[in-house]
């Protein structure tokens, strides 16, 4: 987020939700949402296909179809732009690129939309003027954004939309994007991606790689060093580090059939229930030649692990999490890891350590952080501190000490940043980029007429592994619910009938039915939280050509009852 | 403009529109109170905040009074505390009978008030088991209304907290109730078992059914860790309760800096699956490592082997060793996890850069 949490709550005039069910996947805010609205008269727009549950505070509710979020938000540019609307002083100071993006913008007027979108125009216009009115707006938006093919996209045109406004860089304003998982933004940061090295320097460029490579006591470029290997039929390895951009998760896992993935390393993932086309996961996965988990639970993936690490829950260890506003904070240990199972960050160095030491001929690594030795996460924390200048200053003792600090956090004597972007740009002017509308890559047939979109809901978490673990959880929300219209549960006739099967062009499963208006006609939604009808089995590996995202909002499926 | 008035017998400074009550804290000048609570609005109700104002015939709510110019406050005077004690009296009168069983004995605003000023329950009160025990069917929210001291702080911090008004006051008088919707029950009235109303109660009237008679409250007994929520992104903050090294409950803490008090149900009552017997407690490894040389996925030679440390991080090591030098660093994929450590996500990224040499690393931010 480029704001925080509790500054866009107290200090945005409205909030423009979208693709974010925030008072279930992000419950807290959603009630400083709900709070800023009821008792501040704060204006909200919630644009979703569903009528989640943040839609009964919404002063508007724009019900699109699934995967028209640019088609909406270029129409709402268009009416702002046609109605002279924009901030004109800001556009001119702080951005580049306007008029070729108002071109593409021009091609959006509110017939077209309506018709791509499904919103009425009177629901355009007032959405505008909402918009238009009420200053400082905070867009906020999830993975209703971004599991699409045209992710990334969606992405920008919200920025877009929030320089047109003048809305960057201020209290109350800015683009916030909801981050899943607890420490998505920490494994991000941390160089958890097959791009950037910690603090996003990418793998690409020759400073970071010799930066790390001198920090981590390897190779810089050009002075290649081979190791001939000891046992024969092995290669020589050589050890530099890689400057060409990885693979994703996404397609790491595929790469398995592609004979570009023979080893796999998995911590704390669950991926035949997280990610798309489960039974193509299942295949790869049964392929690879080794595959190594560390998990707390025997998860769907356990079945196909090789060796299985027992590591420890957020109970049994001491370190940090950074949340959704770039704030870091302590994880305390409460409790004994059960039996052997021993933290994540000891597991990891021990393999690390091995596989070093058992690397023939290998030399010594002479850097400052060559070696493999923490006594504990906070000398871990030191070497990040070192080598990752967002964080050059957060550090445990100041955590512990009672610091609130939220990177960019460069020095010890930094106080953390809450807002990002005032008064420039990271990259200087902020760049607007013109963006057509691209329908979704599976669009609903005579075979499969419906449109299946995914995600979770209040009780339960994820791949489910902790929840459905958790008794008073499974009390509330037992099993898996596909969310089904009345008007589709009566052309059905699920009069009294509840299961149903929902059919992709890759699977099927079947699961009790919700007759709800809380989807439209024409469309069903689904949890991927049980094994036993995850909705993952019925989703597609298509990605967004840039993120690598899947496209889990939009599948088409066909409904039927069961027998 | 400040004004100035008298706080017992000394004169001080106040800005107007502050209440009695903000003055005095402002002074640690202490008033006991029960219904107040500084993160809801205050409703006046209990009557246990009430201090002498000069000139005024009636002793004055501090919570819901406001100070004005000259005004001479006694907060401590005979007449404030016999009037206090008669409160608690008339509240013990109509409340279960016993502490000894309370799962919130130790915590409990109204027992610690009822200690500081000396009162027992009068002899001709205990009206006795007036509504069922435990009576909604919540799975996380025990309710037991004979606690119950219609403070409305459950209203309040349902109301203004979680924005959801699942609570509210029936009937009048003696008959005075709080009601879930309009009397149905909590997760019919649309509950989000947040747990707000629980953590907000004084009494033992709203409690966590999931630890009850487990002496959450029973301070010597427990030790309380601060940490951060492992689900969502939004970083609540709450204290991890441990007894006889089991995690027996989460509460809210304060100082939380995202949060305060509030939390959602997965973080507050989501906590189960840490001591869940699924739990794994020692490395496996499928037999055909052990035993075969190469990868076989039926029969026994899939089965697990629980081994020691050394074994199966040995075999992991040289696996992963084989994959990168047979087929080159970039045959070797990591998947680091957006639920650990910001630390062992490092490592992660050091291993598969440092150690494989290969940026194939990712984690489920995309999914
Ligand atoms: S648990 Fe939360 S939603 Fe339910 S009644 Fe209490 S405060 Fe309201
Ligand atoms: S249930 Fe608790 S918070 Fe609610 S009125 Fe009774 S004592 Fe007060
Ligand atoms: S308590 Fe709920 S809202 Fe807070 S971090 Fe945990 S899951 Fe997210
Ligand atoms: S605390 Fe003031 S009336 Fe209850």
């Amino acid at each position: 987020m480029s704001n925080s949490m509790d500054d866009v709550a107290q200090k945005a005039e409205a909030f423009f939700v979208i693709g974010s069910n925030t008072t279930e996947q992000h419950p807290v805010f959603g009630t400083m949402l709900r709070r800023a609205v009821r008792f501040r008269g704060a204006k909200l727009i919630v644009a979703d296909p569903r009528r989640i549950d943040l839609c009964d505070f919404a002063t508007l509710h724009l019900r699109h179809k699934p995967g028209a979020d640019i088609a909406l938000l270029n129409g709402l540019m268009y009416i702002l732009l046609d109605k002279g609307w924009e901030d004109k002083d800001f556009i001119a100071e702080r951005t580049e690129g306007f008029d070729e993006f108002k071109a593409t913008i021009m091609e959006y007027p509110p017939t077209l939309v309506s018709e791509i979108t499904g919103v009425p125009i009177n629901q355009l216009y007032e959405a505008a003027e909402i918009m238009a009115a009420s200053k400082p707006m905070a867009v906020i938006w999830a993975m209703g954004i971004t599991q699409h093919i045209t992710g990334v996209r969606n992405v920008m045109t919200l920025a877009n939309l929030q320089m047109l406004l003048g809305n960057m860089g201020v209290p109350g304003g800015g683009v916030n994007p909801l981050r899943g998982q607890n420490n998505v933004q920490g494994a991000c940061d941390m160089g958890g991606l097959p791009n950037v090295f910690p603090g996003y320097q990418p793998v690409t460029s020759l400073e970071a790689i010799a930066k790390f490579g001198t920090a981590w006591g390897l190779q810089v470029e050009g002075s290649k060093v081979e190791i001939e290997n000891a046992e024969a039929n092995l290669q020589p390895a050589t050890f530099q580090l890689s400057n060409r951009v990885g693979m994703t998760a996404t397609e790491i896992i595929p790469g398995v059939l592609e004979g570009k993935t023979h080893a796999l390393y998995i911590l704390g993932e669950d991926p035949v229930m997280s990610d798309p086309d489960t039974h193509h996961v299942r295949d790869c996965l049964e392929k690879v030649d080794f595959l190594v988990l560390q998990e707390i639970f025997p998860s769907e993936t356990a079945a196909y692990a090789d060796v299985l690490l027992p590591g420890v829950s957020f109970a049994e260890k001491t370190g940090t999490f950074t949340n959704t506003e770039r704030r870091v904070q302590m994880v305390r240990q409460a409790v004994e890891p059960p039996g052997d199972a021993k933290p994540d960050w000891w597991i990891t160095a021990e393999i690390a350590r091995r596989i070093l030491a058992g690397t023939p001929g290998l030399p010594s690594l002479n850097g400052p952080f060559a070696g493999w030795d923490y006594p504990d996460t906070s000398a871990i924390m030191g070497e990040i501190n070192a080598l990752t200048p967002s964080y050059g200053g957060i550090t445990h003792a100041r955590l512990e000490a009672g610091e609130r600090l939220q990177w960019p956090c460069p020095t010890s004597e930094h106080g953390g940043t809450p807002v990002l972007h005032v008064g420039k740009f990271a990259r200087g002017l902020g760049k607007f980029t013109p963006i057509d509308h691209i329908p979704p890559a599976e669009e609903p047939s005579d075979d499969y007429p419906m449109v299946m979109s995914t995600g979770r809901v209040l009780y339960h978490w994820h791949g489910g592994q902790m929840t459905r673990r958790a008794k008073g959880l499974m009390q509330v929300y037992g099993e898996a619910l596909i969310e089904i219209n009345p008007e589709d549960g009566a052309r059905l006739g699920l009069n009294g009938q509840t299961r149903v099967r929902v059919t992709s062009r890759r699977g099927s499963i079947e699961a009790q039915a919700w007759v709800t208006d809380r989807v439209p006609p024409g469309m069903v939604y689904a949890n991927f939280h049980f094994p036993e009808a995850s909705a993952n089995e019925l989703t597609q590996a298509i990605l967004d050509p840039v993120a690598k995202i899947p496209e889990y909002k939009v599948t088409a499926v066909k409904v039927e009852l069961t027998n | 403009m400040p004004i100035n008035i008298t706080l017992n017998g000394k004169k001080i400074e106040a800005q107007p529109g502050q209440t009695i009550l903000e003055v005095a804290r402002g002074h640690d000048v202490r008033i006991p109170t029960l219904c107040y609570h500084k993160d809801l609005s205050p409703t006046g109700n209990c009557r246990m905040c009430v201090v002498d104002v000069k000139g005024s015939r009636f002793l004055q709510a501090a919570c819901v009074t406001q100070v004005s110019d000259g005004m001479e406050i006694e907060t401590d005077s005979p007449k404030a505390v016999a009037s206090r004690k008669l409160t608690l009296g008339l509240m013990l009168a109509n409340h279960s009978p016993s502490c000894v069983t309370c799962d919130i004995s130790g915590e409990c605003e109204l027992q610690d008030l009822a200690y500081e000023y000396q009162v027992d329950a009068p002899v001709w009160g205990m009206k006795g088991t007036r509504y069922p025990v435990d009576s909604d069917p919540n799975p996380f929210v025990r309710v037991d209304f004979n606690k119950c001291i219609l403070c409305r702080r459950c209203v309040a911090a349902c109301a203004e907290i979680q924005a959801r008004d699942v609570w509210g006051v029936a009937k009048r008088g003696f008959e005075e109730i709080i009601v879930a919707g309009a009397g149905a029950t909590m997760l019919e009235a649309r509950c989000e078992s947040c747990g707000q109303c629980v953590a907000y109660c004084p009494t033992g009237a709203l409690s966590n059914k999931l630890s009850y008679g487990q002496g959450i409250a029973r301070a010597r007994q427990v030790t309380r860790v601060a940490t951060t929520c492992a689900y969502c992104g939004v970083g609540c903050q709450f204290d991890l309760l441990v007894k006889h090294g089991k995690v027996i409950s989460v509460a809210s803490n304060p100082d939380a800096p995202v949060n305060g008090m509030a939390l959602c149900v997965k973080g507050r009552y989501g906590y189960d699956y840490i001591h869940h017997p699924d739990r794994l407690k020692k490395p496996r490894v499928r037999r055909y490592l052990l035993e075969y040389k190469e990868k076989r996925l039926k029969g026994n030679a899939w089965d697990w082997i629980e081994t020691d440390w050394d074994t199966a991080l040995d075999l992991t090591a040289k696996k992963l060793r084989e994959a990168r030098d047979n087929f080159g660093p970039d045959s070797v994929g990591v998947l680091t996890s957006a639920k650990c450590l910001n630390e062992e996500n490092y490592l992660m990224n050091k291993l598969a850069r440092q150690v494989i040499g290969t940026n194939n690393i990712d984690h489920c931010a995309r999914l």
